[in-house]
């Protein structure tokens, strides 16, 4: 069905010609919403401290208090005994990721009524691409956090190879996306998440400690085989995991399958949750419009 | 009750065309089989009290929700099956502020260039023309954060024509503005109708910003009671001037009579 001409007049607003969306529009679309995303991240020096303080503390107070009372023997990556805080900083990478990772998502169903995500989805390209390329942009912004988080790491010792640095890229990446996912489709779906304190307490926190983020599983293992088998259900165990390994430069195979999958998965059961005729939007509909 | 255009809803020439549409949250009405169409290059009035139905309109035109009941055709693309093409055709000032305050003017409006596939350097000429238009020239660096609330209206104005549509709505776009700046911005979209050729559908419950010649499509609790040109409108309602014919129609007592003007 085709538009009837519109009518041309001075100043050209009207005079509209609409050519079919390409790649070329699409990838402009895409760095628009990075762009906007990195942009206030830069503006909002407070956000960019605080997410940096989690993982500090994690890293200069409990790594420091533990050392001594958690060892870890060698296991792979590692060729050697590691440090504590060495062997606790893929796990904090991936908290970054987790934290991050879900307070967007959950502003991308929460704020669905407010103005940002009203912008956004009022763009006339598919739904689907939009909500992708928003988790894009928020993992990008992640991705920073855990390359300043390194940083700091480094001064503090932890070091790795520098291959290491460029590896953990893809699976940073490819991390958060998954956890930006399943932030997003477990507070669609979800009405009990639909605030972060839910998330805190239903999925970052559990996710996070029934991880070998602070400990390998071989010691979970020997705690409690009930909760090992629960880390192994666990998507952010393998997200850890193929942190850590990308960190000294390896590829974690089953990880990287488990990662990819889930983020595939997750990715598109998000998206058709967020859809407007289903999921929590119906939902919060019940509450009714303004006007 | 005849309708805004002399041409019937399913018809595909119109800016605006929508056919018995209905909406519900939950167990709540909130739009009950509401018909109308608007013709390019005319101005529309979406009366109504809170509550009426605008926003929720609003987000059926913009496809935030799904329209479940009823069709929408903007400029015949079906709002639900081709929303792509429908959104490219539209632009949307919403009731709430959504500019990013942290970002400067050009960095907003190049964000919504990009989220309708601008590029860079074609955004930059646009968004400088634009600025224009609205009365805003040479604001482009300066920090949402910083203008007044007129401004930032201007701003959003600006940003909603800057995908070139040829169907504006605007939701309560004058709320919380003074005097002037509402009037400044009520001939503004007048003068783009006048000179563009733009539809524009203007959601208001401010009565004082009808002019005699505009058409009118009046809601109330999720029905269409009115709609038609003005002068038509106060005849069917046996009324005797918009204000009057708005009362009678959204059955407003006389203490609520004072809400119709800012």
């Amino acid at each position: 069905m085709s538009a009837p001409a519109m009518p041309e007049k001075v100043a050209g607003i009207s005079a509209v010609k609409f050519e079919k969306f390409g790649l070329r529009h699409y990838l402009i679309c895409l760095k628009g919403v990075v762009l906007r995303e990195c942009l206030r991240f830069l503006h909002q020096r407070e956000r960019f401290i605080s997410s940096l303080v989690r993982p500090l503390i994690w890293l200069f107070i409990f790594a420091a208090g533990f050392r001594q009372v958690l060892g870890v023997s060698i296991i792979p990556p590692y060729k050697t005994y590691v440090l504590y805080e060495v062997y606790i900083t893929p796990g904090l990478c991936g908290m970054i990721l987790l934290f991050s990772g879900m307070q967007s998502s959950l502003s991308m169903v929460y704020d669905r009524e407010m103005g940002n995500m009203r912008t956004l989805l009022v763009s006339p390209f598919p739904r689907w691409f939009l909500l992708v390329s928003k988790m894009l942009a928020g993992v990008s912004v992640s991705i920073a956090q855990v390359y300043a988080f390194l940083i700091v790491a480094w001064f503090w010792g932890v070091k790795a190879p520098p291959i290491g640095y460029l590896m953990v890229l893809p699976a940073l990446f490819l991390s958060g996306m998954m956890l930006c996912a399943l932030g997003m489709l477990l507070s669609s779906m979800i009405k009990q998440l639909e605030n972060f304190a839910g998330i805190m307490n239903f999925i970052i926190f559990p996710g996070y400690f029934a991880s070998p983020a602070l400990y390998p599983l071989w010691r979970i293992q020997e705690a409690s085989p009930l909760l090992h088998k629960i880390c192994l259900a666990n998507p952010f165990t393998y997200a850890v995991e193929l942190i850590r390994f990308a960190f000294y430069g390896q590829i974690e195979w089953l990880s990287l399958g488990v990662v990819a999958g889930c983020t595939v998965l997750f990715l598109a059961a998000a998206i058709i949750a967020y859809d407007p005729s289903r999921g929590l939007v119906t939902r919060k509909q019940d509450t009714g419009g303004n006007g | 009750m005849q309708h805004v255009r002399t041409s019937g809803p399913g018809d595909q020439s119109a800016a605006l065309d929508v056919a018995g549409v209905s909406h519900s949250y939950g167990s709540k009405r909130a739009l009950n089989d509401v018909s109308f169409s608007i013709a390019p290059a005319t101005f529309t009035v979406l009366l109504g009290l809170n509550g009426a139905g605008k926003t929720t309109l609003f987000s059926l035109i913009s496809h935030l929700y799904d329209t479940r009941r009823g069709s929408i055709r903007i400029f015949g693309h079906d709002v639900s099956r081709a929303s792509g093409e429908a959104l490219r055709r539209v632009g949307i000032v919403f009731q709430a502020r959504t500019l990013d305050l942290d970002l400067s003017v050009h960095q907003n409006l190049s964000y919504h260039a990009s989220l309708h596939g601008i590029g860079a350097g074609e955004a930059r000429q646009r968004i400088a023309a634009l600025l224009d238009i609205v009365d805003m020239p040479g604001r482009q660096h300066d920090k949402a954060r910083s203008l007044s609330g007129g401004q930032m209206r201007r701003i959003e104005i600006a940003r909603a024509l800057l995908h070139r549509p040829s169907l504006l709505l605007l939701d309560e776009a004058t709320v919380g503005l003074d005097i002037q700046s509402r009037a400044g911005i009520l001939a503004t979209i007048r003068k783009l109708v006048e000179t563009e050729g733009i539809g524009v559908l203007w959601a208001t419950h401010l009565i004082d910003e009808v002019e005699d010649g505009d058409h009118v499509v009046v809601l109330r609790q999720g029905e269409l009671v009115a709609k038609g040109k003005v002068a038509d409108v106060i005849r069917t309602s046996g009324a005797t001037s918009i204000r009057d014919a708005f009362s009678r129609l959204s059955r407003i007592e006389a203490a609520g009579i004072a809400e119709l003007s800012p």
